[in-house]
């Protein structure tokens, strides 16, 4: 389960509104305009079951998403999913692991105290004896000129 | 019948006599004959290991997926607290002092090390460079790549951080690091092949063991390294699908 945000969490001002995440779940974002700066060096690292429950993260993970390590486990990866970003992106991303292939794209994440940052991210399906066993998703740092794209072209696919 | 063993062609070469007291030492405790053959370069290496000749091997991150898809090797310890690490560094007196400011066009020195270079380019992306958008400048060593930016003949530097730390201070001087990567976990991993695999449990032991007597202690001090750790089969994996993320 994904709990609504609370906005005892929230730092700054916000709007709110109730996101429709995947298998009908619906959660109530509360959001912010501040971004974080991905830091440099740096990579996002984290790993979910085939139905994308997150089993491992690493230490940028934490401190870019603002959760506690433990909030983090067993959460859906949907925990991120920030309201700027179209569906169709996530559909995508889905369809394309679930083909078995790798996905990539620039993504705007959402963190518990309601703010933003920026990511490029990998994700592949992680084969263990010819089995799909989960997906690893690792984020790097991306270029100011692809977000400035994605800004520009994220609000056209809804 | 003897097996082969090597080592990644980055290995430092102050370490070099410490391989081959290395593998006396394995060779006595094992009771295996063991070869070590070393390769100037990394295609060398690789065609030797397409061959099927080699048995066991400290291998570069880059080619730990070859290694374990292809070939059947499977992990036998890292050395402790060795995780690669890459560093963007550009000369003192550059007017750069953040990797968004680069321009296509950016002369970039590097070594063949081919997990250093692929976390150099990843560091390089928040300034749109690329390997189809920049001018490489290979160069043998570490030392050379910072002799081309010392000279102006490259204006970004792609260092194995351990190597950056062992220039001497006035070279680091006149240097300016703009990106230390902080990924933690990739390294280099001691590999066996599929013919020496009934030993792996025994030699996985004596190495984990290697560090409690002396004579150990003092060859791995020989490597420059202190304890040898165990890596299991689904943390190599892990570090394979992470490469594999970045290797896009």
């Amino acid at each position: 389960m994904i709990a609504d945000m609370n906005a005892k969490d929230i730092v700054g001002d916000y709007q709110e509104v109730s996101l429709q995440l995947y298998g009908s779940v619906k959660r109530k974002i509360l959001y912010t305009q501040i971004e974080t700066p991905y830091p440099d060096g740096k990579l996002i690292v984290s790993t979910t079951n085939p139905e994308g429950i997150i089993t491992h993260v690493n230490r940028s993970f934490v401190e870019m998403s603002g959760y506690r390590e433990e909030e983090l486990i067993g959460a859906p990866h949907s925990i991120l999913r920030h309201p700027d970003m179209p569906p169709a992106a996530f559909k995508d991303l889905w369809d394309t692991v679930q083909r078995g292939e790798k996905w990539q794209g620039f993504v705007k994440n959402l963190r518990k105290d309601g703010g933003y940052y920026w990511v490029k991210a990998t994700v592949i399906p992680n084969v263990r004896a010819g089995k799909v066993v989960g997906y690893t998703s690792v984020r790097r740092k991306p270029s100011r000129s692809k977000i400035e794209e994605c800004c520009k072209l994220y609000p056209t696919l809804f | 019948m003897s097996f082969q063993f090597t080592v990644s062609p980055d290995f430092t070469p102050d370490h070099l006599s410490g391989w081959y007291i290395f593998n006396t030492w394995l060779q006595k405790q094992t009771g295996i004959a063991i070869h070590l053959e070393m390769y100037n370069d990394f295609q060398g290496q690789r065609d030797a290991i397409q061959a099927d000749t080699v048995d066991l091997i400290y291998a570069n991150p880059f080619d730990a997926a070859m290694l374990v898809r292809e070939k059947g090797f499977l992990p036998l310890v890292k050395a402790e607290g060795a995780a690669d690490e890459a560093l963007i560094v550009v000369n003192a007196d550059s007017a750069i002092n953040d990797v968004a400011d680069l321009k296509p066009g950016t002369r970039v020195a590097y070594t063949e090390d081919p997990d250093v270079r692929l976390m150099g380019m990843i560091m390089l992306e928040p300034g749109d460079l690329n390997n189809n958008n920049i001018v490489p400048v290979l160069a043998d060593n570490y030392v050379l790549v910072a002799k081309h930016l010392l000279k102006v003949e490259a204006d970004v530097g792609i260092f194995l951080a351990g190597a950056y730390d062992d220039l001497s201070a006035m070279v680091k001087n006149q240097l300016k690091v703009l990106v230390r990567s902080q990924i933690s976990v990739i390294h280099h991993a001691l590999m066996i092949g599929p013919r020496l695999q009934e030993r792996r449990e025994d030699i996985q032991n004596l190495l984990v063991e290697m560090s409690n007597d002396d004579k150990g202690r003092g060859v791995l001090q020989s490597l420059g390294f202190t304890v040898w750790q165990k890596v299991d089969n689904e943390e190599m994996e892990f570090m394979i699908d992470l490469m594999d993320t970045l290797n896009t």
